[in-house]
């Protein structure tokens, strides 16, 4: 595949606040790319300037192939889908998503015709004449889509264009979402502060947090290999034991804590001594003690029914609060507040990385 | 500049930077800095300009103030102009808080636009609809003597005839401004302050009126300037000898024939106008925004 | 709410009898001032418009000397008037035709400076509305005198110009404030040129605002008298005119003309009123 967005040593300034730190990322032609991170993290800026909204004061923008430097937004081959859509409200329907063609000099009657095969495309064939203000939120987007793709870009940059959606919309728009773009083949950056939204849609995710990358990951990976800290606690919940690196060996380390040894996958450049933190993904911290498993005491203070699963909120020896996901099948051996409980979690189910 | 530029693009933002230049600097500032510049030379013959007599000085300022009669009438004219500023509040604030928070919205509708149609004919005919009524020997002083509140018909066009004849034809420029500001107070504090016990005297003074404080701003300034800067109405409804500030103004460009008095005298009300814009600004704490809305 | 008052204090009649009373006297009061507001407004417009129809010489209801339409002939056939009201609208035509694109571009000036500097052009740019007319009209003719231009029909418009092309950018500007950037956005990035959004999103925007300081511009231009009355030279626009009838030699003829004024404006209002309910209804549908 060939690369259709790449990002070299992009820097972006604004005064003195540096809103992206050195950042280099090649995304593939036909991707479906998200950009995951708290708001204020920069992923906006990298968007806008891929959009090329903003010049970036360091490094480099390629869009197939090509340099973008001094190429403004109206040039790019690329096309935004905004936050707040920014359907034109006084052009009906159409006239929305024709307007990329109409600026191209497309005729008429070809504006048309091709608008109504897009309206065909998603699905709201008919709406042609309809005013903005008319449509629902669902609809709404769905004409955004249309009025990015009418201009066949490379690239669909996407800010966050679910986000005003209620939860069931949303759910559905995402399903639509990825298979649209499976259909157009069309690559998507997509911006998000919604893991599961990135972690369900995305061929792979980036973590970005305060203007830094942080990891580039397909869903899976990222989820169980959180390549920082930071990864780690942010996509996903985890629980976290802190302490001292006593052994590395074959790609597992041994780490002393509070809470007793613990063995877990060791992640990049530990050494013996280091400080580090061993992390659990609550689902895998079981009741049942296992053979080779990390074992650790608590005393259960409370059981959350989440539906698939339950959280099991229980207090260590060493004072630490964490959180066990129980599946529905074991809701029976539940303990009730105040028992004391023995836990479990595989070595293979736990990650120890270096102290941020 | 730059983001004019970056949002326009060369050509409009060049367009858009002539206009507001060509506006700014040439029809505004220039005009007023040779006003300026005029006020401050001695009235010549066309032979002596430039001449060793065209020097810069302050004569045509300090004939205002040694002359008694201009003196006093520049004075008269500022206390009440502020007489019309005041009348016109205490005549349009109950209606502007009764349109604001008591009437409902058709009864608003109607009395707004029954408020406008004076206002679609020009100052001059406004004024001159009192001149009728308020004749020697017009409707008002015929009513009047047939109902017996008055013995002999009364000479109505005096200070009493400019008064009404200037509150009526700057009302609208009170009373919208000062609509607008109580409007946007949330109901629920005058409830609030009823509750808790407040008169409704309490209830202006404390809640209503802070609140209202940069429409009432807005509406006084403008009142005020309007008031100072009128010439139809005391023209009209004044009484035969006494004179407005503007007709002194008028008189020397077009009748005394010494336009760099007038250009002085003209720059001594834009300085009362603009002293009192500040003045409201400073005393009310409101900004420069708020106001001209 | 009165009437739960009433229904709690209502335990001693005579203290029902006081109640009522103090609650129904500021209501009377204010009955009272409504009607002497009204009677305010429109007494000296009813006594102008009725003094139309008296046969008496000069303007007036008193005495009634019989009723008649002639002054509306006298009016219709007062070639001076005629002269004075294409003068006027001469005038506001040129007015528009100047303070629209000004103001406008004054607008979208502010729109794009940083907050200090706004404030700033912002006290500039509305200074003008804080002049009085008088020193407008004579800081113009003194400026043009300089280069030799006397007053008349282009000084009047400028002098109209500088002053209203501030109503103009207030009108623009505030509707400017709710525009959302992000359109202007859009459009560049489906590949619209700087003008291309100017022409296709902004303007179409802004338009309910243009049309509105275009009719605020005509009858601000149409009324103003301090100003020109500097800045006419010999010209006499319709204000002018009225204004010298008023000294020289008043008759009903002029209360006519306000009546006519009056009337156009009431009908073009209704025009508009009907326009905007037909739009705005044909929109919906």
């Amino acid at each position: 595949m060939s690369r259709s967005v790449e990002l070299i040593d992009v820097e972006m300034t604004f005064g003195k606040a540096r809103a992206v730190e050195k950042l280099s990322v090649a995304i593939e032609g036909g991707e479906f790319f998200s950009i995951l991170g708290p708001s204020g993290c920069g992923k906006t800026t990298i968007l806008r300037l891929i959009a090329g909204f903003m010049q970036p004061t360091g490094g480099r923008i390629l869009i197939g192939g090509r340099d973008m430097v001094g190429i403004g937004a109206d040039q790019r081959p690329t096309s935004m889908i905004f936050q707040s859509l920014a359907l034109f409200p006084l052009m009906p329907v159409w006239e929305n998503i024709a307007f990329g063609l109409e600026v191209r000099g497309v005729r008429k009657a070809d504006r048309r015709k091709r608008a109504e095969e897009l309206l065909e495309l998603i699905a709201l064939p008919g709406y042609g004449d309809r005013m903005v203000h008319e449509l629902s939120g669902g609809q709404k987007q769905r004409v955004a889509i249309a009025r990015a793709l009418a201009v066949e870009p490379q690239v669909l940059l996407l800010d966050e264009p679910l986000s005003a959606l209620d939860l069931k919309l949303r759910q559905h728009m995402r399903a639509e979402l990825r298979s649209l773009q499976k259909r157009t083949g069309v690559t998507f950056i997509y911006i998000t502060h919604d893991q599961s939204e990135a972690l369900a849609m995305s061929d792979r995710v980036a973590v970005m947090s305060a203007g830094v990358l942080q990891q580039v990951a397909p869903p899976l990976e990222l989820y169980s290999n959180p390549a920082t800290p930071f990864v780690a606690r942010f996509v996903g919940e985890t629980n976290e034991f802190p302490g001292r690196v006593e052994r590395v060996a074959d790609g597992m380390a041994a780490i002393e804590t509070a809470h007793g040894l613990f063995t877990g996958r060791s992640g990049a450049n530990l050494k013996v001594g280091d400080q580090a933190i061993v992390y659990v993904r609550p689902e895998a911290i079981s009741l049942a003690a296992g053979a080779d498993a990390n074992g650790l005491h608590a005393v259960a203070e409370q059981l959350e029914f989440e539906g698939a699963t339950a959280m099991l909120h229980a207090k260590t020896d060493g004072g630490y609060r964490l959180s066990a996901a129980l599946p529905h099948h074991r809701l029976a051996e539940a303990p009730t507040a105040g028992t004391n409980v023995r836990l479990s979690f595989a070595a293979s189910q736990a990650l120890v990385l270096a102290h941020a | 500049m730059h983001s004019l530029f970056q949002r326009f693009g060369v050509g409009l933002g060049s367009v858009i930077l002539i206009c507001v230049a060509t506006w700014l600097l040439g029809m505004v500032l220039a005009p007023n800095l040779m006003m300026l510049d005029f006020s401050l030379r001695p009235n010549l013959m066309p032979a002596q300009i430039g001449g060793p007599d065209d020097r810069y000085t302050l004569v045509n300022f300090t004939a205002l103030f040694s002359d008694p009669v201009h003196r006093g009438i520049f004075l008269k004219t500022i206390w009440a102009s502020a007489l019309v500023m005041a009348t016109t509040f205490v005549v349009t604030y109950p209606m502007a808080y009764w349109l604001a928070k008591v009437a409902r919205r058709k009864a608003v509708a109607f009395v707004t636009v029954a408020l406008i149609i004076p206002f679609w004919i020009n100052e001059v005919l406004r004024t001159l609809a009192w001149y009728i009524l308020l004749a020697f020997n017009g409707p008002l002083n015929v009513v009047l003597t047939s109902l017996g509140v008055i013995d002999a018909p009364v000479r109505w066009f005096s200070d009493i005839g400019v008064l009404a004849g200037m509150v009526y034809a700057y009302i609208l420029f009170m009373l919208f401004p000062v609509y607008n500001s109580i409007s946007t107070l949330d109901s629920a504090q005058v409830e609030a302050a009823r509750n808790l016990g407040a008169s409704t005297l309490q209830i202006h003074r404390r809640i209503v009126i802070p609140h209202a404080k940069a429409g009432i701003a807005t509406g006084c300034v403008f009142t005020f300037m309007l008031a100072a800067g009128s010439y139809v109405a005391p023209a009209l409804l004044g009484a035969p000898g006494s004179r407005w500030f503007t007709e002194i103004i008028y008189n020397w460009f077009f009748e005394g024939g010494n336009w760099n008095r007038g250009a002085a005298y003209a720059l001594v009300l834009l300085a009362l106008c603009m002293a009192f814009v500040m003045a409201a600004l400073r005393i009310f704490r409101v900004n420069l925004a708020d106001v001209a809305k | 709410m009165t009437v739960s008052y009433k229904a709690t204090a209502g335990a001693a009649p005579s203290a029902q009898g006081l109640t009522t009373l103090a609650s129904v006297l500021p209501k009377v009061i204010f009955a009272i001032y409504m009607v002497l507001f009204f009677a305010y407004l429109f007494l000296p417009l009813l006594v102008m418009a009725a003094a139309t129809f008296n046969t008496s010489k000069f303007p007036t209801v008193t005495p009634w000397l019989g009723t008649t339409l002639d002054w509306f002939s006298a009016l219709w056939a007062d070639s001076a008037m005629w002269q004075a009201l294409r003068l006027s609208i001469l005038i506001s035509l040129g007015v528009i035709a100047i303070s629209l694109p000004v103001g406008t571009a004054a607008a979208l000036f502010l729109n794009s400076l940083q907050d200090r500097s706004r404030s700033l052009f912002y006290a500039v740019m509305v200074s003008p509305l804080l002049t009085p007319g008088v020193a407008i009209g004579i800081a113009t003719l003194v400026l043009w005198r300089q280069v030799g231009v006397g007053g008349g029909t282009a000084l009047i418009i400028l002098a109209q110009s500088s002053f209203i092309s501030a109503y103009v950018m207030l009108m623009v500007a505030a509707r400017m404030q709710r525009f959302d950037r992000t359109l202007e956005d859009a459009a560049v990035d489906l590949g619209a040129s700087r003008i291309v959004v100017f022409r296709r999103i902004l303007l179409p925007y802004l338009k309910p605002s243009l049309l509105a300081a275009t009719c605020i511009a005509f009858l601000q231009s149409f009324e103003n008298y301090n100003t020109t009355l500097f800045v006419r030279g010999t010209e006499t626009p319709l204000t002018v005119y009225i204004a010298t009838k008023v000294r020289t030699g008043l008759s009903p003829a002029v209360n006519a003309l306000g009546l006519v004024l009056i009337a156009a404006t009431i009908l073009a209002a209704i025009a508009y009123e009907l326009a905007r309910r037909r739009r705005s209804s044909g929109s919906e549908a």
